[in-house]
């Protein structure tokens, strides 16, 4: 129980780090938004035995960590927390493909293995500079970024309440699980059967709660639009740091960093 | 300046269930008042406070506030005029940042940019919130979303103020802000809480219900010395104006 607590309040921690004051925090959440999703492409589309052409791709999160003044070891555990499912999907790899596709000296590596590790480092990286970009943006520059990008509204609203609400919906969870630990001594009490009333309880507490919350929205005048008072600007420094790093992307992309380098040395030295 | 009154008379409202809330209520609240609405659990308090921001409106009876009979057509008035101070604020607190929330309303209502953060700044100076204006609701003490959710209503400058609990889930110290804070508004006040205590300090009349009705209506100190009434109405004569357990006296 304690552990849903702790991981819990973990995400409200993520949100905390975007209140920074470094260039990073400062950029348009849209140049963020557009970067990040550039750079997932260019990661996932290398073909699946690939594993050299996609660690110069760490550059990124390395310099968002740096110049964001991160803590990278909280960004890293917050991977491993939900590496196990990357995990799940590449573990059988290695027993289904057992095509040896290289030798590294005396060892000779399968196509398993190679597609294995591929999908952890995708995971390290698609995931991690996911997380980079909450921890440099927040949610809700997040939403913003969407909506002015063109995503419905609708979407975006939706995001944001959720967001909003998954505390207290949590926090009153967390409330009823402990309460139900205090009066259920040993196995007694822990079974299904409650479990399924609490989901229960909860689902009427949300309902009541949306209705409370419309009631709050209709007294300040809602309207069926939630208007957002802020206005973004894309500034030369933000158009700056997109192409840059597009560009940057594009040409890792193409061309294999550490494999042309290691033929330079190669070439060198024989 | 129009005057801000409410006047209620004879309401009635029964729930799809069968309950019947209110049973026939009428009061006059004149410009500048600050009333309480007290009693028990159940009494009508919550279902009265619905009708005065047009949540709710009237099966049978009257609801006016200031120059607007409450209709379908005059709603967006009636919710201009009054603000309404939910019991817990995070149904109130529905925004990412506390600026946000606060911007909510006057966005709304369709003022200016300028207007808006002129009108959202000086709501949070006024609650003393200034330093929270970035936060996120949910990272907030129980004292600081109070008291940022009565900014999002001040600054829509509303000329009553509805507030359902508003000492609820404080500490004593963080209650004796809020108090001072009220006392310190002109607005046309109705408080509907239990704390009788906050009552005594903020509210000259009382209004009190019992079953659907109203049981009393004057003077709040006559009321709390009433304590055959209190009693009846499920309420509690308070420690201040009770003798002195010790001496007697």
């Amino acid at each position: 129980m304690a552990k849903i607590d702790t991981s819990f309040f973990d995400i409200g921690q993520l949100d905390r780090l975007a209140q920074g004051h470094t260039a990073i925090h400062r950029l348009d959440p849209r140049a963020k938004l557009v970067t990040t999703i550039a750079f997932l492409v260019a990661v996932v589309s290398f073909p699946k035995y690939e594993v050299s052409a996609l660690l110069p791709f760490f550059i990124y999160p390395v310099v968002l960590v740096a110049m964001g003044q991160l803590p990278a070891g909280f960004i890293l555990q917050k991977i491993v927390v939900v590496a196990p499912f990357a995990f799940m999907v590449g573990v059988f790899n290695p027993f289904l493909d057992h095509e040896i596709v290289l030798h590294l000296g005396p060892l000779a590596v399968s196509g398993g293995w190679l597609s294995f590790i591929s999908i952890l480092l995708r995971f390290t990286l698609t995931v991690g500079t996911a997380f980079l970009l909450i921890a440099t943006t927040s949610f809700h520059g997040l939403c913003l970024a969407l909506l002015r990008l063109g995503a419905p509204k609708i979407l975006t609203v939706q995001f944001l309440f959720l967001y909003r609400y998954i505390f207290v919906l949590g926090g009153e969870a967390m409330r009823l699980v402990r309460a139900r630990a205090l009066r259920s001594f040993g196995k007694r009490g822990l079974g299904i059967k409650v479990f399924t009333s609490i989901i229960g309880h909860l689902l009427l507490r949300t309902l009541d709660r949306a209705q409370r919350v419309h009631q709050a929205m209709l007294s300040r005048g809602f309207d069926g639009e939630v208007r957002v008072l802020r206005p973004l600007r894309f500034r030369a420094m933000d158009i700056l740091f997109t192409l840059g790093w597009l560009a940057i992307f594009a040409a890792m992309r193409v061309y294999n960093l550490p494999q042309f380098v290691g033929t330079l040395l190669t070439r060198t030295m024989s | 300046m129009s005057h801000h009154i409410v006047e209620v008379n004879d309401l009635r409202y029964g729930y799809p269930d069968g309950t019947k809330a209110l049973k026939g209520v009428s009061f006059r609240i004149t410009h500048g008042e600050s009333v309480a609405v007290v009693g028990a659990n159940g009494a009508g308090k919550s279902t009265l406070l619905l009708h005065l921001n047009g949540y709710l409106t009237p099966q049978h009876g009257t609801v006016r506030i200031g120059d607007y009979p409450l209709t379908k057509e005059t709603l967006q008035e009636v919710r201009r005029t009054v603000g309404m101070v939910f019991q817990d604020p995070d149904d109130q607190l529905f925004m990412p940042t506390v600026y946000e929330d606060v911007a909510f309303g006057p966005l709304n209502l369709g003022f200016p940019p300028h207007e808006v953060e002129s009108r959202v700044l000086a709501a949070l100076e006024r609650v003393g919130a200034m330093a929270l204006k970035n936060r996120a609701p949910y990272h907030l003490s129980g004292g600081e979303k109070r008291a940022v959710a009565i900014a999002t209503v001040l600054a829509m400058s509303p000329d009553i103020l509805v507030m359902d609990e508003p000492s609820s889930n404080l500490d004593p110290a963080a209650r004796r802000r809020l108090i001072n804070l009220l006392k310190s508004f002109k607005h046309t006040k109705i408080i509907a809480s239990h704390d009788l205590d906050m009552v005594l300090d903020l509210c000259p009349r009382t209004i009190v219900f019992h079953q659907g009705k109203i049981a009393a209506d004057g003077s709040t100190e006559a009321i709390f010395r009433d304590e055959t009434l209190l009693e009846a109405c499920g309420l509690e004569k308070i420690e201040r104006l009770q003798r002195c357990p010790v001496c007697g006296n």
